[in-house]
Formats: C-alpha cells, structure tokens, sequence
C-alpha cells in the first residue's frame, strides 16, 4: 500500500474501492509505530482509528452518503480538544487534562468523516518554533534527524512529511503552522483571522492566532480549508466566508497579478541560499505571467517586538487558569499551608512558558504598559495600516517564509533573543490578520526552504491559486526517512 | 460634608442564559456546580459567546437612566486571582481607553437632589464562595460556579449622596426601574449588590466592599458613617482603605489585603469583537422600552384622575402596574386603582405571598365592575378579594358560596324595609320633616341585611316608603 498519496488521491481511490480505510490506516498506525520513536510526532495515537476506518469503509459499500473524508488519517496539534481524549499542549501542567467537548474544526471534520489518527507534538502551549520546548521531549525533522523541525507545529509537519498521516491541524500564531512547513518540505496555512472557528483551541494568543491545515499539496489545503472554514456561533470573531470553495479554480493562474517582494524580509541575516531560493520563486512566477515589484514595510522593523509582547500580555492572562489549583493539581486532599501553594503554582509550566508569562505580567502592568504593550499595539495597528496601503497596490506579497536554513536540536535553545527574531517574516500575517501560506521550494544541501506568499483578508482563495501555481514549477524529492 | 459614592451590581436575572454560554441566568434552582459547561467554567479552548440579549437590556438600563450610550463598545479583561473567577480574568468594561462601557454619564433625580452616574457596565457575575466551619482550624471555603457568568450591570454613582437616606431612597427607585423595564428581579436573593465609598468632612475615602443585599447597604453606610466621627471627633486619622462588610456582625472591617493596590493589567478582550449599537438599534430598543414609571404616573393622574399619591403607589410597582394595566377601562380605573392601592396591598405584602397570590387581572375587572353596578357592597368585596388572592376562584362563584352578593330583590327589600319602619317610629317622623335624616333609616335596613342591601335601591324604596 502506497501511504505517499495526496488527500484528493485518497479519497479518489476510496471512493473507487481501489483501497480502504481501513487498510490505509492500519497501515499508517503501522508506519507509526516503525518511524514515530525516531521522530517523536505523536503525544498519543488513537486507538479506535481503525474502528472507526472500519465503519467508513461499510458506509462507502453499502452506498450510504459518506463525508468528504473517506476515512483519511488526520492527525491534530495537541492543542485542540477532542472529546474524551487527553489535550495536554505538551505541558506537564495539562498532562492529564481530558476535553470533554468537541473543537468546532473536529466536529467538522468527524461529521466528514475524517479519522483522527493521533495527537501530535508542539513547543509548550504553542510557544517556540522548534518543538523543543515540548514537556514531553522534541520532535526530529524527518529531513534529518539531528535538526529541528521547526514549530510550534513541530509534530504536525513531521507527521504529514513523514507518512505519519494524510494531513494535519496546527495553530499559527507567529508563524507556527508556516515555519515548521518549511522546515519540513510541506503546505502550512494560515488563514484570514477569523476564517476558521477557535473553540477549542488551547489559547495562546488569541487576538492574532488562527487553526491552520499541513499538507502535501496546495490543493489538500484548499480541501482541508472547504472542511474547516466558516462562520461558527461558538467563537465571536469567525467571519463568514459564504461556504467559499477554495478548490474550485484553484487553476486560474496568476497572469497580470501584481505581487510585491517585502525588502524587510530579505535583508540582514539572510541565509544565502534562502535569498537564492527566494529569487528563484520570483523568476518562476515571472514567468507565469505575475509582475513582481520591490516593496517596503517599515513597521515589518519592530513587528516582532510588537509580537512578542502582545503575545506575551495575552498568554499571561489565557494560562492565569493554569494554577496548580484547577489543573495540574498535586496538593494532598487533606489541604496544605497557602505558602507552600504560592510556590508550586506555576511549577508544573516549563521555562518557555514561565519566561513569556512573567513577561505578560511585567508588559501590561500599571506604569509599563505605556513603555510596552500599548507601543506594541500602536505597531501593530500602524502596521496593518501600511499592509492595507500596499494592498491597494498589489494583489500578493512574497518573502521566505525563514530567513535561515533548518538547525540543529539545541543549538539554539539557549538564546532565546536569537530564536525570537526567526519569526520576522512570519508574525507580519499574524499582527494584520492577512492569510499566508508557506510552500515547499527547494532542497538545499538536505535542508528544506519554504516559500511564503500573503494576501489581502479573505483573499483566501486567490491565495492558494498563486500557491498553486507557483507549487506546479517545483520538483522535490522524496524525504529520506 | 458626608460624601458616599455607589457601585451597584444588579443582575439581569430574567434573562434566558448566561452572559457568555447558554447555561441558565436563574442559576437558583440547581444543585451546587449543576448550571455550568466548559464555557463558564472556562475549561482550556472554551471561548465567551456574548449574549446579545444582555447588551439589549443593558443599553435599555443606560437610556433609562438618562446616561449616554457610545456607537461602539467593546469589553476588557480584568486580570486577577481569586479562586471564585474560573479563568482568573473577568471579562467586563471599562472607559480608561475612550468611552467603550454601555452607558456613559447620565443622572437621576430623588426629589429635589440629583445623583450623577458615572458609567454603566456590563461584566460577568463570577462564582459564589461558600464558607464553612467556625474556627480558624476547620474553616474550608467552597465554590459553587452555578453564578459564573450570570450577566451583571454595574452602575457608577458620582459620590452625590449626603446621608444613607438618600441612598435608600435612590436603591428603591433603581429597583423600581429596574423591574419596570422587566431586566431583572430585584428581590431575589443576591440579585443586588453594592460597594460603596464613604468618606467624612476632613477625612479619607474609605471602600466598603461586598454588601449581599440593599437592606444591609444602608446599615452598612450607616455604621461606617458613625465609626468615622468617633474616629474624628477623637483626633485619630481616618485612613484610606477598603473594609468588608461583616454581615452577621452588621460592622465594617478593615480587609487584610490592601486591595486598591492591585494591579488588574486590563486589556481588551479579543474573543469579542467590538459591538456596533448605532443609532438605528437604540431607536429599535426605545420603542421597546416599557412606559417609565413617571410617565406611568403622569397619565394615572391626567386621564383618571387618579389621586397623586394612588399614582405614585400604583406606578412605581410592576406588579400592581401590571395588574392595573391589564384589568382597567376608562370607566373603572379609578375604582381598580383604589382596589389595589387600599386592599391588594395589604393582602399581599410580602414576596411570599405575592408568588402564592391566584388573583388575575380579570378578577380586578370583576370586582370593580361588581361594586359599580351594584352587584356587591365594599365591604363584600374586600371580603371576596381575600378569598380571590387564597382561591384563585372566580367572583360570581365566590359570590355563591359566601353569600356576598347584594339584596337588590325589590320584595325581599321592601319586606325588610317595613320592619325597619315599623321598629323606628321615631326616626321616621324625623326623616319626615328632615330628609337628610334618612340616612340613620338605611343604615339600619344595612345592619339587617349584613351590609348587603343594594344602596341606591333600598334609599329610593325608603323614601317612596315615608312618601
Ligand atoms: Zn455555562
């Protein structure tokens, strides 16, 4: 059995019963169980996936109506909540945390008959970029092992390019779903905010990050979007995207599209062969027809300033709950002194966490917030303000999606400055709200390098056309693993 | 000068559902931690859903009170611990970022004196803290979170009041309002509370947090009010402070932690959008208002001529309005309004027995239709009301049974009649020469009858009688 398919191929072929469900994802269970202690994708596997493959393929025998799904293997960023199944966001705090309700993309996806194969890995409550910062240990890039897969949907990358699933939910928000896509040759979107419902996902930061799929192709972006998308009563800020289908014409080309190259994002400590890469694109969309022109963002300057201390402000106040009290509760039964409480509240946090939560405490407090968070929201809105401007001038922009090349598991762990400013040209989407997408481009030296085009809110679908277009310019080869 | 400001926090307990879930806004009637879902407990991923609804009845609060209502609100996260807030933030309003609260300054007036109003807001109500045990050693607190998330308006006062009498008097009107406009009940049990800032000529303010209910808010003032001229009339500094208020002890006591020194870090909350109330949804929700109670109170007096003092009575009570409203016509209204303001009242004084209470508004109709033609006397009626308010029966049917109804039988009268003239010689060469005697003749023919000699008959019979 080929594991290495698309999701379009997957449900073609169940739908011609030239596979099943329930043998592809035994198969993946499979394929799990021989990759997955080299990699550590997987936080927890779902028992009763091909149970349930099993219940699919017989409606799709039996001629009943099955969802557009067919029993494809998903897995999902452990910071969704499935019900009845632990949700822990790779922290000790929520280790034994079990949801019990549904995340509106996992309604969605359960009544599409999708089949969750399993919870996958992350940076703690989302917050790093190289899944190291996991409670539960880091996950590998299957490109090679010794490097980092990027993050904070480290898991989800690895398991879609690994042959751990057909596709994958992560959350962006500085450039989670993005970054590790490109550090792991695959599709990472990030959708307009507001275009996919939150409930359900684990807050972080929750002015600015959106759920996101991970695939293998644009299209299966498109596909998972169609699914996931849409205007939902239980979270305030979805907006309502009148049941678009990103699918169709997803082929229209990109001839007379004006796509402006971010100067910002190409500048100082560019990797060399990002910037090749980077140039390259440019040439391949020239050549279908795009004018690409160069564009400068000021503001993209102290975006990832403004980032980290918006989202530090909003994670100290979304992980307050947190309190050794209500979960990650450890205390004896019989009660214990108050002191002793105040020093273990936050002990089951790691340091990541710990770092950005006293930070989230210090930024918005009476006498720094005019230092700090209410600068960091000027930049943000002064920021949106030059996004929209550019907007009105061109239909796309384009920038790798990280300046630098993949690297090795701890080599950059302790610097966290130095981690921090990785996210430059990805938080830009995240502060204005723009969708953007990373797409795999090329292999250097063994290391992957993504490509990252932005629209304008809810130009979506135009979006994954260009993606889509540029995707078809590009040969990559096979993951080695 | 005395000056006392007020928070008062009041439910909108007749709201369907919570603030930000669907769980029940009347969370009184479940079992501890029944009313509650992931949303309200604020389990990982959960996310508030407004109720539209509540910012509704609280703009109508905002117009009622005569304050200002910005286009655009939004709400704001108020971050602190404290075991009774599931998420350890609250989500309210606030104006320190330009005018984003529901309602904006407006004022009311009791009597002569005018209370301004500061800011209008609306926040979720968080647990409730359950104390248990009496020493130190054995005290456990538990929450119930069936309240989390109950919708609450807090209204502002500028610190305007001079005495606790105002304030009561202020409370009475809000609670008047309040349930006029059909938002909230005020009498149930913890669906008002208060703070308030008291402070003395010459002295610090002081806070007084936590007061459960509008009866203690007075005494609270009260007491805090005499503890800060003993202080000062003994030279010691009155410090600023907030104090709780000890409700069994019916004292004020300084709180151990400095309160005001806590930093809430507000910010805005993003999982709501900003909410457009423009002038086209206020203009929808006016014509929704209910009548105000003055203007209640203007047209009983105008187009019944009921008397000032009925009107106000009448007004400023929903129940007895409501009741008022239902059964009255122009031709009984003046007899309804007495009904109700004279009898009713004093049936049904207490909460308790207006929830038992089986009158309707058809047996006001009845009973005052009754009296005018004649079918009953006064005193039968006020009989029949007691039995309508215990019975719920219909009047004719307790006409019957007790016997009420009015002897308008010209036989039967006349018969009594004749043996009232027979045994009151004297008095009939009285009204003979003096007709206006003659009343002593019909008050006699009442005692026979019991009272229930149809009046206007038994006078014309009486004087054809003496001719
Ligand atoms: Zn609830």
């Amino acid at each position: 059995m080929n594991l290495k398919i698309s999701a379009l191929e997957f449900v073609q072929e169940v739908k011609n019963g030239n596979i099943s469900a329930e043998d592809f994802v035994a198969k993946t269970l499979e394929r799990i169980q021989s990759v997955d202690d080299k990699l550590h994708a997987f936080l927890s596997v779902n028992e009763e996936a091909v149970d349930k493959a099993q219940k699919i393929d017989k409606k799709v025998k039996s001629g009943d109506k099955v969802g557009a799904c067919f029993g494809m293997p998903i897995s999902i960023k452990d910071n969704m909540c499935i019900k009845d199944s632990k949700t822990t966001c790779a922290s000790k705090m929520l280790e034994n945390f079990v949801a019990p309700y549904d995340a509106t993309v996992i309604t969605k996806l359960k009544e599409q008959d999708a089949v969750f194969i399993g919870k996958v890995n992350l940076d703690e409550f989302a917050m790093g970029l190289t899944t190291e910062f996991s409670a539960f240990g880091p996950s590998k890039n299957p490109w090679n092992l010794d490097y980092v897969p990027g993050g904070s949907s480290g898991g989800s990358a690895v398991s879609v390019s690994a042959f751990e699933c057909i596709a994958s939910l992560g959350s962006d928000t500085g450039g989670s779903v993005r970054n590790p896509a490109s550090f792991c040759s695959i599709v990472g979107y990030k959708p307009t905010y507001g275009l996919i419902s939150r409930y359900g996902l684990i807050s972080y930061s929750n002015s600015i990050e959106q759920i996101g799929p991970l695939t293998r192709t644009v299209k299966d972006a498109a596909f998972m979007l169609n699914i996931i998308s849409g205007l939902d009563v239980n979270d305030n800020t979805t907006r309502d995207n009148k049941n678009e289908d990103y699918l169709s014409e997803i082929d229209s080309g990109i001839v007379g599209k004006k796509i402006g190259i971010i100067q910002e994002m190409v500048g100082d400590g560019i990797d060399p062969a990002v910037l090749s890469a980077t140039k390259d694109a440019i040439v391949k969309l020239e050549g279908l027809g795009a004018i690409c022109e160069e564009v400068s963002i000021d503001m993209v300057k102290y975006s990832v300033a403004a980032y980290y201390t918006i989202t530090a402000t909003e994670a100290g106040s979304n992980l307050a709950r947190y309190d050794n009290l209500r979960y990650g509760y450890d205390f004896s039964v019989e009660g214990y002194e108050f002191n002793s409480y105040i020093s273990k509240a936050r002990k089951n946090f790691g340091p990541e966490v710990i770092r950005r939560m006293i930070i989230g405490g210090f930024v918005p407090s009476a006498g720094q917030a005019g230092k700090y968070f209410l600068k960091a929201m000027k930049v943000k809105s002064k920021l949106t303000k030059e996004v929209d401007e550019v907007f009105k001038k061109y239909d796309l922009l384009i920038a790798p999606t990280v300046p630098i090349l993949p690297f090795k598991i701890g080599e950059k762990i302790d610097d966290p400055v130095s981690l921090f400013l990785i996210d430059i040209n990805t938080v830009t989407a995240n502060l204005t709200g723009k969708p953007a997408i990373s797409l795999p481009f090329v292999i250097s030296n063994g290391l992957p390098i993504g490509i990252q085009l932005l629209a304008d809110s809810m130009q979506d679908k135009l979006l994954l056309q260009a993606a889509y277009a540029l995707e078809q310019t590009v040969t990559l080869p096979e993951v080695p693993i | 000068m005395t000056k006392i400001g007020l928070e008062i926090h009041c439910q909108l307990t007749n709201l369907e559902s919570k603030l930000f879930c669907s769980c029940k806004a009347n969370y009184r009637e479940f079992e501890i931690n029944e009313n509650i879902c992931p949303i309200c407990m604020g389990l990982p991923g959960s996310l508030p859903r407004l109720n539209q609804e509540a910012v509704k009845k609280a703009t109508m609060i905002a117009m009622a009170l005569n304050c200002t209502t910005p286009d655009k609100i939004a709400f704001f996260r108020k971050n602190y611990f404290y075991p009774d807030l599931p998420k350890n933030f609250q989500i309210t309003q606030l104006n320190i970022y330009g005018d984003t609260s529901i309602g904006g300054t407006g004022s009311i007036m009791i009597g002569e004196k005018k209370i301004k109003i500061r800011r209008i807001q609306l926040e979720e109500d968080p647990g409730r803290l359950i104390y248990e045990g009496s020493s130190s050693k054995n005290l456990i607190t538990l929450v119930d979170y069936n309240r989390a998330g109950t919708p609450l308006v807090e209204i502002v006062t500028e610190p305007d009041f001079e005495n606790p009498k105002q304030v009561r008097t202020f409370v009475n009107i809000i609670c008047d309002l309040l349930e006029n406009l059909g938002v909230s009940d005020p009498g149930l049990d913890g669906a008002m509370r208060a703070d308030a800032n008291v402070s003395i000529e010459g002295g610090n303010k002081v806070e007084i947090k936590n007061i459960e209910s509008f009866h203690d808010l007075e005494k609270a003032i009260h007491f805090e009010i005499t503890r800060q001229e003993s202080l000062h009339s003994r030279d010691f500094q009155i410090i600023q402070e907030t104090r709780h208020w000890d409700e069994k002890r019916k004292i004020t006591v300084s709180a151990r932690s400095k309160e005001e020194d806590l930093d809430y870090r507000y910010f805005l909350e993003g999982d709501i959008p900003w909410i457009i109330i423009d002038s086209h949804i206020k203009d929808k929700l006016k014509s929704k208002m209910p009548e105000s109670i003055s203007s209640k109170k203007e047209r009983y007096i105008s187009k019944f001529n009921i008397p000032t003092q009925v009107a106000t009575v009448l007004s400023s009570d929903k129940f007895y309005s409501d009741l008022f409203e239902k059964s009255h016509s122009e031709s009984n209204a003046k007899e309804i309004a007495n009904i109700i303001t004279t009898d009713l009242m004093g049936l049904v004084d207490t909460r308790e027995k207006r929830e038992k209470s089986k009158i309707t508004s058809t047996h006001l109709k009845d009973l005052a239709d009754s009296i005018q033609s004649g079918k009953i006397s006064r005193t039968s009626a006020k009989n029949a009301l007691y039995e309508i308010v215990k019975t719920g029966k219909d009047l004719s049917q307790i006409i019957l049974e007790l016997d009420l109804g009015n002897v308008s039988d010209e036989s039967e009268l006349l018969k009594i009649i004749q043996e009232v003239i027979s045994e009151e010689i004297q008095a009939v060469e009285h009204a003979k020469s003096n007709p206006q005697t003659i009343n002593y003749l019909v008050g006699k023919v009442m005692q026979k009858t019991k009272g229930k000699a149809e009046p206007k008959l038994t006078l014309d019979l009486l004087k054809k009688q003496l001719g």
